[in-house]
């Protein structure tokens, strides 16, 4: 074997930084292609750690009924018949409650209100809850207590109400124990939230929550919008699904006519959204790493005819084809290398700054993001020098110690 | 036997439309040891004939013996190999490689051939050492002086012991002291067996090898024997 690897090495170093403003310039564009496959992807990665976060808050047991069925079929008889799907009542909601697998029910009315207060007033959303709504959906009381354990089916003149809500009707007067109007109906306040920001869908600290009962009759309705259910484990959502449609069929002369979402199937759609976006900006960033590689091959191409001569007299000293190869080919892959590992500490770094500037956001780039980046990094600068490289190898050894 | 052997050599180059012929039928023997001059004008086809003695070009027709193997059908890497190991170049531009110490540059050959780093920095130390170097050994070729950088390229030359040594206008581009250290290193390597060729415009220097080839029109036209 001619021409040994640390030689090869020791060599392309010295060609480097020889010619140190041509190496920065390929290696400032191979790093900054690592980095943002690096940067990019932490930041999807974060963005879907934070949404799996965020539904994990909102606890991974929960199911959700909905109304209406949401599946595409082929004939169905109350579409024919011109039926629409039949409301969810408060019954239907306390049917659920019989199964072993299912821990609480919480039915859901949802509208909006002018809440008002000594001339203050404001248009708020108002959700008809039961008591197990604060459990159901993790939810904090600042102040007071949470809606009363009382029968579904019956309504009080009791609310809680959201921070910000508190804020606009009460100023700094206490809220507790005091009065207020939703719409033409006076309610006592008896709660204040203490959730912070949006859980999503709510935003709790502007919201305001009286009894589903009273809610019922302030929108004159005896449907419900959602029922939540909580399983008592992540293995028994299965049979409460199951439960959940089979009663709800029968409880509606056997039609199916509810669609039931597990908080699975959600987690699983926002991560496959999530995760196709990381993807896809790892992608266009990888891009980049694809005209770095260009630039090199371009600013290799540029060495090759500056050391023509240099060329030359390596073939006048018995280089080979091979070895002539090696030497250009060891240069790229040098630089590519360089290139790829301060790439991955800018990357590193910058996803730290926007760990530091974002502290909700875990952008943490995924081990795969940072394997690839730096194989394409290296991929790119031993494909872009091939042609460089062989060019140099084809050069004629007497036109090129005259440096022709 | 011969070390370089010649027979009915043509050397052929397109330019344009005509054919320039560069080597017309030349025959040459070189008995090892030899002190050879190559003179004649500019394009008479000298330099054609040292790259084609050395390996760096190919002749058209004709057979080239080098070392009792014929080496015209060998593979461009045999050729390479071959090159490495029995011819030696010194050039008129020296061509050192700028960003390479002294050592460095004399060190090429050895690299190229595979030997291992403790061998060839031994060789490289004495081989500057011979030629009185060895407190330039770390010096780059800007820091040199022209006298000093060709002794660095007859160091390169010369460090894997080489059968033939081929000199290209050698004092070319050196003043008249410096043209005769380098001449009286060449010959001493002469004197101890290395087959010398030089080509020169320079007839002072042309006259002291003790055979000289004229040429003209890419033919050998005479020769005569001297030094």
């Amino acid at each position: 074997m001619r021409l040994i690897g640390p030689d090869v090495l020791r060599f392309s170093w010295g060609a480097l930084v020889g010619y140190p403003s041509r190496a920065l310039l390929m290696l400032l564009a191979m790093s900054i292609g690592v980095a943002s496959v690096v940067m990019l992807t932490a930041l999807g990665e974060g963005a879907r750690n934070y949404v799996r976060g965020e539904f994990a808050t909102l606890g991974t047991n929960l199911l959700t009924v909905i109304p209406g069925r949401s599946e595409t079929g082929g004939f169905n008889p109350s579409t024919l018949m011109g039926e629409t799907p039949r409301d969810l009542t408060l019954d239907d909601a306390q049917a659920l409650l019989r199964s072993y697998s299912v821990r609480r029910v919480a039915p859901l009315n949802i509208g909006s209100a002018e809440v008002s207060r000594k001339g203050r007033v404001r248009d708020t959303v108002i959700l008809g809850a039961t008591h197990d709504m604060l459990a159901v959906r993790r939810w904090h009381i600042m102040q007071g207590k949470f809606l009363p354990q009382i029968r579904w089916d019956r309504a009080m003149p009791v609310v809680v109400v959201g921070n910000k809500v508190r804020e606009e009707l009460f100023g700094a007067e206490p809220a507790l124990g005091r009065w207020l109007r939703i719409g033409d109906r006076r309610f006592r306040v008896i709660g204040i939230m203490g959730s912070v920001g949006r859980s999503i869908g709510v935003d709790v600290e502007e919201t305001v929550y009286i009894p589903v009962a009273s809610a019922q009759q302030l929108f004159n309705t005896s449907s419900l919008f959602r029922i939540l259910v909580e399983a008592r484990s992540r293995n028994a959502i299965a049979s409460a699904e199951k439960y959940i449609i089979k009663t709800l069929q029968a409880r509606h002369q056997g039609v199916k006519d509810v669609t039931v979402i597990t908080q699975d199937a959600v987690l699983l759609t926002f991560d496959k959204i999530l995760g196709a976006l990381t993807y896809s900006v790892g992608g266009i960033a990888a891009i980049s790493l694809m005209v770095a590689g260009i630039l090199i091959m371009n600013v290799m191409l540029v060495a090759v005819s500056q050391r023509t001569a240099e060329i030359g007299l390596l073939k006048a000293l018995g280089a080979d084809h091979r070895q002539i190869l090696a030497i250009f080919v060891g240069e790229a892959l040098l630089l590519s290398s360089l290139g790829a590992v301060s790439g991955l500490i800018i990357g590193e770094l910058g996803s730290l700054a926007l760990r530091q500037a974002f502290p909700v956001l875990p952008a943490y780039a995924p081990l795969w993001a940072v394997v690839a980046a730096m194989g394409v990094a290296l991929g790119t600068g031993v494909l872009f020098s091939l042609l460089p490289a062989r060019r140099a190898a084809a050069l004629d050894p007497v036109a090129a110690l005259s440096g022709r | 036997m011969p070390v370089i052997q010649l027979q009915e050599i043509h050397r052929d180059f397109q330019v344009g439309d005509q054919v320039v012929h560069a080597l017309d039928d030349v025959n040459l023997k070189i008995e090892a040891g030899d002190y050879l001059s190559i003179m004649g004008p500019s394009g008479s086809g000298k330099s054609t004939l040292l790259n084609l003695i050395g390996l760096l070009d190919r002749a058209t027709s004709g057979h080239y013996i080098l070392n009792g193997q014929d080496v015209t059908a060998l593979s461009d890497t045999e050729q390479a190999i071959t090159r490495n190991r029995t011819i030696g170049f010194v050039f008129q531009a020296f061509h050192l490689v700028p960003r390479l110490t002294a050592a460095e540059n004399v060190e090429l050959p050895l690299m190229l051939a595979g030997m291992p780093v403790d061998e060839r920095r031994s060789r490289v130390a004495k081989s500057l050492a011979a030629l009185h170097l060895s407190d330039r050994a770390e010096h780059k070729p800007d820091q040199l002086s022209g006298g000093q950088r060709q002794r660095v390229a007859i160091a390169r030359a010369t460090v894997t012991e080489p059968a033939v040594l081929l000199a290209d206008e050698p004092t070319g581009n050196l003043d008249r002291k410096s043209g005769l250290d380098v001449v009286g290193i060449l010959e001493a390597l002469n004197d101890r067996g290395i087959t010398l060729i030089v080509v020169t415009h320079d007839a002072g220097l042309g006259q002291r090898a003790r055979r000289q080839l004229h040429m003209l029109d890419g033919r050998i036209r005479r020769e005569r024997q001297g030094g």
